[in-house]
């Protein structure tokens, strides 16, 4: 049945083509040299130039093609490992999928119909102040990572000072009331571990907060400038971001979707028995295991609770490093926020959220 | 990619999502609960899909009638062609989203299996409690509740009693068969599995990763998980008889 629901997806594809000056016919028999020439603009629908209208075509060619190889591409895909890979890949998308168009609705919503002066309102004027309070909103997106990042983008562009904004993208994954909940119920028997989780959270992501307004500099943070919506009617405008923030942010998530496949199919996971010997490699272990997992933060902590031979504190470090910074999470912020601030923030929040998870451990568990 | 392809791309990734989620496609790659929200977010796509082609044919007829050489129109395209021609180069990373619409489409890999069971250790747990058992008659049991029951209850309320137990066929290197079910928290990404040994008359052809419904009793043997330490329990198997894989090949029993 699968097979039966490609084929007139295929077909649909044509009309786009049909539609269009077939200026320079791309070579059917590869595709994909093509994309990567055909992609300078995301063109206004006025300047066809030729290279525009040939990613359609290459989409056809490539959908195609693929439908007709189903067989031989089948047979390559049958391994155990091949398998398993694609369905980690396919499970995390799907997964994250919902999230992030959840985001991405906010944030248009946030672009189009709230007015900039309202976040000035909201937020306390100095700095210092926004960051905690930034942080605390967090709590009311429900949801995982893959929404964050797309909300915290479009408040930096409605003129939310970035430290606070930066606060928001690193606590509402891990301490709205859906993933405490998951938290509570995957440790019955230490509901401490909640409370740890929270406060953990809510102090890196006030630090790092902080930490940027003291010394981030803005030309780090390299926003991709949107098309100006301001002509355009309200409709246009949301749904233009809408489109725009799936396409970018989606790509990314591909990219760290495959990255976590790829850990969850290839990477021995007895190497954890030796890390959970010594205390002090236990929590790193863990902390670069969350990194590494990429694991939705809803789902976190039935993993972390399953990881019995390591020490609480431990398990707190992968609870607040994983929702702050894993692989798809530095993709998607890498194409967010730019390339030169992923490779900042990361180290940073990584960083700062094994201290914080230590400090709190020590404290409360 | 233009305009048209990345519409193409929405629909067809809402799409995908649609039919997953109007099947029980979905159940390989996540848990139940998401259905709503897939099913939401695929219509959320496709009127994305939808709302692009709209405005840019409403955009290029706009552009068509009023073509007629006044400058406010001339600045309006010249200041988009500067913005976009700019700002626009990365789309290229967006040609990744065909990847997963073709995995789901044209492949729809399998539910994580003997593989993957083999290579994470058994995400057994003591339990908060125990459920009631029915009083009389062969117990229905699925397999994270028999190996709770056999390794910290020690069988109490199951000894002596025929169980019948559904999970897939794995087999450790040496051979030696377990009945695995994967327990799932959120999607596969997550999923662990939980393992039960083998022992009695086992059928004399395995394959892994097929599924069997085992009719059998507890023994109070039991064996560790070299991947992790963790307790299997054993089942002494008295009959066993192939299975359709189940609808939901999960055990999503941990997420209530």
């Amino acid at each position: 049945m699968a097979i039966t629901k490609a084929a007139p997806t295929g077909a649909d594809s044509h009309e786009p083509v049909d539609g269009l000056p077939a200026t320079r016919p791309p070579d059917p028999n590869s595709p994909d040299p093509n994309p990567s020439d055909s992609n300078p603009s995301d063109s206004n629908p006025s300047d066809a130039k030729p290279s525009d209208s040939k990613s359609p075509l290459v989409l056809t060619m490539l959908l195609l093609l693929l439908v007709l190889l189903q067989g031989p591409i089948r047979g390559a895909l049958s391994a155990p490992v091949m398998q398993s890979w694609m369905t980690v890949f396919v499970a995390v998308l799907v997964q994250a999928l919902p999230f992030l168009v959840l985001g991405v609705l906010l944030s248009a919503a946030i672009a189009v119909f709230v007015p900039a002066s309202f976040f000035a309102r909201a937020l306390p004027k100095r700095p210092v102040l926004a960051v905690p309070v930034a942080g605390m909103a967090g709590a009311v997106l429900p949801g995982c990572e893959c929404a964050s990042v797309p909300v915290a983008g479009a408040l930096v562009r409605r003129g939310v000072t970035p430290a606070a904004a930066l606060a928001f993208l690193l606590s509402a994954p891990a301490i709205n009331p859906i993933v405490l909940t998951a938290t509570a119920v995957a440790f019955p028997r230490n509901p401490e571990m909640v409370l740890a989780r929270f406060a953990a959270s809510l102090l890196v992501a006030c630090v790092m907060g902080w930490l940027w307004q003291r010394l981030g500099r803005t030309d780090w943070l390299r926003l991709p400038e949107r098309p100006h919506y301001d002509g355009q009617s309200k409709g246009a405008a949301f749904w233009g971001s809408v489109r725009h923030d799936v396409m970018h942010a989606g790509g990314f998530l591909v990219i760290g979707a495959m990255a976590a496949a790829t850990l969850k199919a290839v990477a021995p996971a007895s190497w954890l028995r030796t890390a959970a010997e010594n205390p002090v490699v236990a929590i790193l272990a863990l902390a670069i295991l969350a990194v590494l997992l990429s694991i939705c933060s809803e789902a976190d902590a039935f993993v972390a609770a399953s990881l019995t031979q390591f020490s609480l504190t431990a398990k707190l470090a992968f609870l607040v490093v994983g929702p702050m910074i894993d692989l798809k999470l530095f993709a998607m912020q890498a194409g967010t926020f730019g390339r030169g601030f992923a490779l900042r923030f990361a180290p940073a929040t990584f960083a700062l959220a094994i201290a914080g998870a230590v400090l709190t451990g020590a404290v409360l568990l | 990619m233009n305009r048209q392809a990345q519409a193409a791309v929405l629909f067809l990734t809402g799409a995908a999502l649609l039919h997953a989620g109007f099947t029980n496609l979905y159940l390989r790659y996540v848990k139940a609960g998401l259905q709503p929200l897939l099913l939401a977010s695929g219509a959320v796509l496709i009127a994305a899909a939808l709302a692009t082609v709209w405005y840019e044919w409403r955009g290029s007829k706009g552009k068509q009638s009023d073509g007629h050489g006044d400058g406010h129109d001339q600045d309006d395209g010249h200041a988009h062609d500067h913005g976009d021609g700019h700002v626009h180069r990365e789309p290229r990373v967006s040609w990744l989203l065909v990847l997963p619409l073709l995995a789901l489409i044209l492949v729809a890999p399998p539910a994580l299996g003997s593989y993957s069971a083999m290579r994470t250790g058994t995400a057994l747990q003591q339990p908060y409690g125990y459920n009631k058992l029915p009083a009389t008659g062969p117990l229905d049991l699925n397999v994270v509740d028999y190996a709770t029951r056999a390794v910290y209850d020690h069988g109490r309320h199951i000894e002596g009693r025929q169980i019948k137990i559904t999970g897939f066929v794995a087999l450790d290197r040496t051979g030696s068969p377990y009945l695995v079910r994967m327990a799932l928290n959120c999607c596969a990404a997550d999923a662990q599995p939980v393992k039960i040994a083998l022992t009695g008359t086992i059928p004399p052809v395995l394959q892994p990763d097929k599924w069997l419904e085992v009719t059998g009793t507890y023994t109070a043997k039991q064996t560790k998980d070299p991947v992790n330490n963790g307790p299997i329990p054993y089942l002494r198997v008295m009959a066993a008889t192939p299975v359709p894989t189940p609808k939901d090949p999960y055990d999503e029993s941990w997420n209530n």
